[in-house]
């Protein structure tokens, strides 16, 4: 009977053009990572593990992408998951224009990545770009850097680039987390004498668990993946220290050795099935309780 | 006490603009900028034009072919998201109401794409068989499929709380499943629906990567493309490029919004209920 009402015919559209687009593509990507294929000749030779050697070994630049993808991933998470949980106390109440900050707060997270990142490439030039500016202004000269070709710096800015765009992202979801949250634990602590403090850390962080799951789960995948921001203010450089896999996926893809190319990829594959399979699941439970 | 409450509030308030402050910066400087000339742009600061500059914005549409990329981005980001909703919403229908083992794993599968990578490479290749590739039915196929995974979680949670006594009176009536879907079920996820559609419609409008390694002539470029090249072409020109930006962004920001609640909802449903 419930198979003539939801019959399999409305799932199969959805799924067959995600098998097609997206499992099989991966799925092929892993058989191709252990050839040489190249866009240059029609042949394609199977070669083993020679593309994960190369990519693992310490004379290429590769391990460079995967560390600083691990790095911009776990910054900023903490970053934004910092800030944003901030941000949400801060709004929730005793705040004058409440929904006016909101709005303004969460703006940066709805601009395209890559005009945020061509905007910020006029704040970070050393010459006129705003932050260097302020600087001077205040008689900080010694602090204004070169904040895109410096190699201490590059990679720092481009963190503090997405913290900008992806804090008021959070701040909403947190929020929500944070109203959800029933008056009467505040009351019955206010009657037992705790403090702000304690409050934050025995009612409020213990009950937001859920949400602070989701945002990180949410950073996790979305870090993993980060390319636009580097793309557009870096390219990678100066020479390889802000190479993501991705930045490193693409210049692949341009000089045509698909093989290392989809190796790297392969590596990700791996690592976010793990992932995510934990991540979904935890999602998908949470929905199901909720 | 009460001083010491009025201080606290004082210095929340303080705080809430400084980062409120920050929050609008890079996106004012790029409004002050897109009205000066080009020499007083070249330093990209918050001194106003001597004189507003409206033709900017002319010089950035004709040069920049803005004109076609809006009428492309909107056809991509439109068609794809219509498309991601019909086919996720049905599939999360039968999803939701038939949780036989086999459908749970279905829906766990579909939900696994939230975290997949694509693999633009060999992707290429499923292109060209399915006769896709640099085609931009192909950008809208697989925009919308980077959206259903997300989409049907969406949904999915939201038909969990549609009673089915709703079913059960449409099947009384006489309803297939196509007339129950779409005369019955579909108009009671409107709510969930428009927050798909935006969020998905924000997300393939601010997208690059796709056209970027799928579509190689640039008058099928959508806006965030057309943005790029324009970028490499007039780096010297920040008004222009500043102008360029603006008329990028507009719509989103437009979309953000008039759909604030929905984005919001959006977001935030699957995490925390209410």
């Amino acid at each position: 009977m419930t198979r003539k009402i939801y019959p399999f015919y409305f799932i199969a559209i959805a799924l067959g053009i995600y098998i097609i687009f997206t499992v099989v593509p991966s799925l092929m990507g892993i058989y191709l990572s252990f050839t040489d294929w190249n866009s240059y000749s029609r042949e394609v030779h199977f070669i083993g593990l020679d593309n994960f050697k190369t990519i693992f070994s310490s004379n290429e630049n590769y391990m460079h992408g995967i560390n600083n993808t691990v790095i911009f991933t776990i910054s900023t998470i903490v970053l934004k998951t910092m800030i944003g949980l901030l941000l949400a106390i801060l709004v929730n109440k005793g705040i004058r224009l409440k929904n006016f900050h909101r709005v303004i707060l969460f703006l940066p997270a709805i601009i395209p990545m890559l005009v945020v990142g061509i905007i910020f490439k006029s704040i970070f030039n050393p010459e006129y770009g705003l932050i260097n500016e302020v600087l001077r202004a205040l008689g900080l000269n010694q602090w204004t850097q070169h904040w895109l070709t410096d190699v201490n710096w590059a990679f720092k800015s481009i963190i503090a680039v997405d913290v900008w765009k992806g804090a008021g992202y959070i701040m909403v979801i947190l929020l929500a987390g944070i109203q959800a949250i029933s008056h009467s634990y505040y009351e019955a602590a206010d009657i037992d004498g705790a403090g702000a403090w304690k409050k934050f850390r025995f009612i409020t962080v213990p009950l937001l668990m859920p949400a602070l799951m989701v945002t990180t789960v949410l950073n996790l995948l979305y870090g993993l993946k980060i390319f636009d921001t580097v793309y557009v203010l870096t390219n990678g450089g100066p020479g390889y220290a802000t190479d993501v896999v991705y930045t490193q996926v693409f210049s692949q893809f341009t000089l045509g050795s698909y093989g290392v190319g989809t190796a790297l990829i392969t590596v990700l594959f791996l690592i976010m099935t793990i992932l995510g399979y934990f991540a979904i699941k935890l999602m998908s439970r949470e929905e199901q309780n909720g | 006490m009460n001083r010491n409450k009025a201080t606290k509030r004082l210095v929340q308030n303080i705080a809430i603009w400084i980062i409120s402050l920050m929050a609008i910066t890079p996106i004012l400087l790029i409004v002050i900028n897109a009205f000066k000339t080009a020499p007083e742009a070249s330093s990209m600061n918050f001194s106003l034009p001597q004189m507003f500059q409206f033709e900017n914005f002319v010089t950035v549409i004709e040069k920049g072919k803005l004109v076609r990329s809006f009428v492309n981005s909107v056809s991509y980001s439109g068609i794809s998201s219509m498309l991601c909703i019909l086919v996720s919403a049905t599939a999360a229908f039968a999803l939701a109401r038939n949780k036989m083992k086999f459908n749970r794993f279905l829906y766990f599968f579909i939900i696994m794409g939230i975290a997949l990578p694509l693999n633009y490479f060999t992707l290429i290749d499923v292109m060209k068989w399915t006769h896709l590739m640099n085609t931009k039915a192909g950008i809208i196929v697989l925009y919308s499929v980077t959206q259903i995974p997300f989409s049907i979680f969406i949904l999915y949670g939201f038909i969990g709380g549609v009673p089915r006594e709703l079913d059960e009176a449409g099947i009384i009536d006489g309803c297939g499943p196509k007339r129950l879907f779409f005369s019955v079920i579909f108009p009671v996820l409107r709510p969930a629906a428009v927050t798909v559609f935006i969020l998905s419609f924000l997300n393939t409008w601010n997208e690059f990567l796709l056209p970027l390694y799928y579509l190689n002539s640039a008058d099928k470029w959508p806006m965030t493309l057309a943005v790029y090249n324009f970028f490499g072409q007039f780096q010297q020109s920040w008004n222009l490029v500043s102008a360029d930006i603006i008329l990028t962004i507009l719509p989103v920001i437009i979309v953000y919004l008039l759909g604030q609640r929905f984005i919001i909802s959006g977001m935030t449903s699957g995490s925390v209920k209410g």
